[in-house]
């Protein structure tokens, strides 16, 4: 009697384990066309989410059917991590507003992300709304699997109070050329105005070179993306003047070797930072602030400085079951009236072209944002290659070991690094 | 139906002597078939199943993705996943950070394990007699081990930083690089901190044994005028030797699978992979890069390592009770 009951509950334990654990994908033409409430992810940003809130909200009140249901992406390392795992879990959210590009081709390789080229008008709306540099975002196969939303771009935040300390000019600060850079930073550390000038993390995440050689090298070489048509494109003499200028700073000790837990210039650690207009809102109200281009080596000005676009997109995951009604809503919250409320809450700005035409009179209100307007036309995307992620990773373990931490010379760790995302795009 | 446990409840209060066959009693039970089995069955069934979902069926499931071209994918997508055979292995032995990862570990596991034991056993020594506080001793070395770790490497690390407490108390002599961005130095301040996190939990296992080492043996050596040093090597050191065996094999266990300390305290095991550890780079591979496969021919790799260095470990503190039997 025992021993079958215990067999039963075993059964039984078994079975509701494996049900559990069963999914479903839905039907993706019956999908496509329906229509039914949604949910829609949001990064844990808090300007971003009074924006999605207010939005949320606007669209619920005229579409009582098709209500949408805003949370912030759950909690992980990165925001990436989540998405994956929902992928796998199959129970991603319709929409997610914070897609990183560089994990676009992982996604799409998951057969997690659906193409907004299947609807109709699709292609147009996202050309339309984001430009020329929409072309950055197209997959390999030709189809979009993101919308471009909104850019931060990559500028170098500094300090006044800092810089004034340090005896340099605040209003207009030497930091257009590697040597001007450099011998700001000299003063601000050895004066004692900051611990450090700037304050990059120096650890080994894929992502931290979007922070210090991305935007570096995206300046010097006039715009280049890291790859082109399949070949590495930093082992060339703007790479290596980006990486010896980097070696410097940290050789100098101008940019500590060890992270920093938490934001080193808020904390009034650094007195510069390598951000977007998203870390404005960290210190606009406790840091007078200014903001310059990224530097190079002959020193160029805003109008003819490229950098990273540290862009965040807008993608339809593959669990989504009314995704009619999720197009809808992707159109409604990128509109040009929700871009402007969205660009007016965060700072942030909307993947559009001609900002400062289009939202004159935010820039007028808050003129300390048009510098990153300007630079927003000149932004640089991660490539869009499968393997995206390894290639990074890749890059920043000789950069590390190289640049931050000086166990190489950064003309061979960039060779070797080039060699080794050869062979990474080779193998996918 | 709970008659077997009764009789068993019944006995004489002594634990059932061995037979000459070395068989435990049997007989006890009467002539009657014992139902004992099929009860026990009931009651490890819940653990059972636990261990097969949690850990068997995922195991197995690692050993075949291991000898496949895999990845995660969305629910209904039709992908291949091709027999690779030993193609993961190879690339993971011949990964030059997971190298790496193993040689730290082999750091790590000579700084620890000496020095967990050697601690743990000190201190419960210490700690056993009748001290002052003892109480509170025993629950201050224990705090660490229930304290969670992302507070206590927030301490470590603002003791161990560039200006932190150490480097301004050493003065010139701090080193440069500081310690946690020193490639020499960073895995030996991690080992030193998982043995102090830990010491508190392997203190109470040899204040455990401790309560096993007959009292005679200590009063014996007294009449034989053996000093406290050579009464803790010739009594308690022999009489704890299974627990030492325990505590060696756990430390091992334990340490080969860091993870919390090198990815907090190191910046994700920096620098330059000087503290990076296997499941760091299982995490970073199977997780951040999206390469189950790799992980999961890591992950196997990392088994075999560890019930080689258990058992090797076994066989070392257990040598001299073969040798006597």
């Amino acid at each position: 009697m025992l021993r079958k009951t215990g067999a039963a509950l075993l059964a039984l334990a078994l079975a509701g384990a494996s049900a559990g654990c069963a999914r479903t994908a839905p039907d993706s033409a019956k999908a496509a066309s329906a229509r039914g409430p949604i949910t829609v992810w949001l990064s844990n940003n808090a300007q971003e989410v009074v924006w999605g809130e207010k939005m949320v909200a606007e669209w619920n009140k005229a579409h009582p059917k098709e209500r949408i249901k805003a949370q912030q992406i759950p909690a992980g390392k990165t925001s990436e991590e989540a998405l994956s795992a929902s992928i796998i879990a199959g129970n991603s959210a319709c929409l997610v507003f914070n897609a990183s590009p560089a994990s676009v081709p992982q996604f799409q390789k998951q057969a997690g992300l659906v193409p907004l080229d299947d609807f109709p008008g699709g292609e147009r709306y996202v050309t339309s709304r984001t430009g020329e540099r929409a072309a950055q975002y197209r997959s390999e196969d030709g189809k979009f699997y993101q919308l471009p939303w909104k850019s931060n771009p990559v500028m170098i935040l500094y300090n006044k109070k800092h810089f004034k300390k340090a005896g340099l000019d605040p209003e207009h600060p030497k930091l257009s050329t590697y040597k001007d850079f450099l011998d700001s930073s000299r003063k601000i550390v050895r004066s004692g105005a900051a611990k450090a000038a700037i304050w990059p993390a120096p650890s080994s995440e894929f992502f931290q070179s979007w922070f210090d050689f991305y935007p570096s090298f995206i300046a010097e070489s006039d715009g280049k993306q890291l790859v082109k048509d399949g070949k590495p494109q930093f082992d060339t003499p703007a790479g290596r003047r980006v990486a010896n200028f980097w070696r410097t700073v940290y050789r100098e000790k101008l940019a500590p070797q060890e992270a920093f837990p938490g934001d080193a210039m808020a904390a009034g650690k650094s007195a510069m930072t390598i951000a977007g207009p998203w870390a404005v809102a960290a210190y606009k109200d406790s840091i007078d602030w200014g903001v310059v281009p990224v530097p190079t080596s002959e020193g160029r000005s805003l109008k003819e400085t490229s950098t990273f676009s540290d862009e965040k997109s807008v993608s339809m995951f593959s669990a989504c079951r009314n995704r009619a009604t999720a197009w809808d809503v992707l159109k409604f919250a990128t509109s040009k009236k929700q871009d402007g409320a969205f660009l007016k809450d965060t700072g942030q700005m909307p993947m559009r072209p001609d900002l400062l035409d289009e939202y004159r009179s935010y820039f007028e209100k808050n003129p300390g944002y048009k510098k990153y307007a300007e630079q927003a036309d000149r932004t640089v995307e991660v490539p869009s290659v499968a393997g995206s992620i390894d290639m990074w990773q890749a890059l920043r373990d000789r950069w590390t070991a190289s640049v931050v931490f000086g166990r190489e010379r950064p003309e061979g760790a960039l060779r070797d690094a080039s060699r080794d995302i050869s062979t990474i795009l080779d193998e996918y | 139906m709970s008659l077997p446990l009764i009789s068993r409840s019944q006995g004489s209060g002594h634990r059932p002597r061995p037979q000459s066959g070395g068989h435990p009693s049997r007989s006890q039970g009467g002539g009657h078939r014992p139902r004992r089995p099929s009860l026990g069955a009931l009651f490890v069934s819940p653990y059972a199943l636990f261990l097969l979902v949690v850990f068997a069926v995922p195991l197995g499931y690692t050993v075949w993705m291991s000898f496949h071209r895999f990845y995660f994918t969305a629910p209904g997508a039709d992908v291949d996943a091709p027999w690779v055979g030993l193609a993961n292995y190879v690339d993971v032995l011949t990964d030059p950070v997971v190298l790496r990862s193993f040689l730290n570990i082999g750091i790590f596991l000579v700084i620890n394990v000496p020095l967990t034991v050697l601690l743990s056993l000190t201190l419960a020594s210490a700690l056993n007699a009748k001290l002052p506080l003892r109480s509170f001793f025993r629950a201050a070395y224990y705090l660490p081990y229930v304290t969670a770790s992302v507070a206590l490497v927030a301490v470590w690390s603002f003791l161990f930083g560039t200006d932190g407490l150490v480097n301004k108390l050493l003065g010139d002599l701090a080193p440069d690089p500081s310690w946690l961005v020193n490639s020499t130095l960073a895995m030996p301040v991690v080992a030193v901190f998982v043995t102090w996190k830990g010491l508190g939990f392997f203190v109470m296992l040899y204040l455990a044994a401790l309560q096993s080492v007959p009292g005679e043996l200590y009063e014996s050596a007294a009449v034989d005028g053996a000093g406290r040093v050579r009464t803790f090597l010739t009594v308690t050191v022999p009489g704890v030797r299974h627990a030492t065996t325990l505590v060696t094999v756990l430390a091992i266990i334990t340490g080969s699978n860091l993870f919390t300390e090198p990815y907090l305290l190191t910046g994700g095991g920096g620098p330059d992979h000087a503290s990076a550890s296997p499941v760091l780079i299982l995490y970073q591979k199977g997780i951040e890069q999206a390469h189950p496969d790799f992980a999961a021919a890591l992950g196997v790799v990392l088994v075999l390592f560890v019930v080689t260095l258990s058992l090797i470990a076994r066989r070392f503190t257990e040598k001299n009770d073969k040798k006597g039997a």
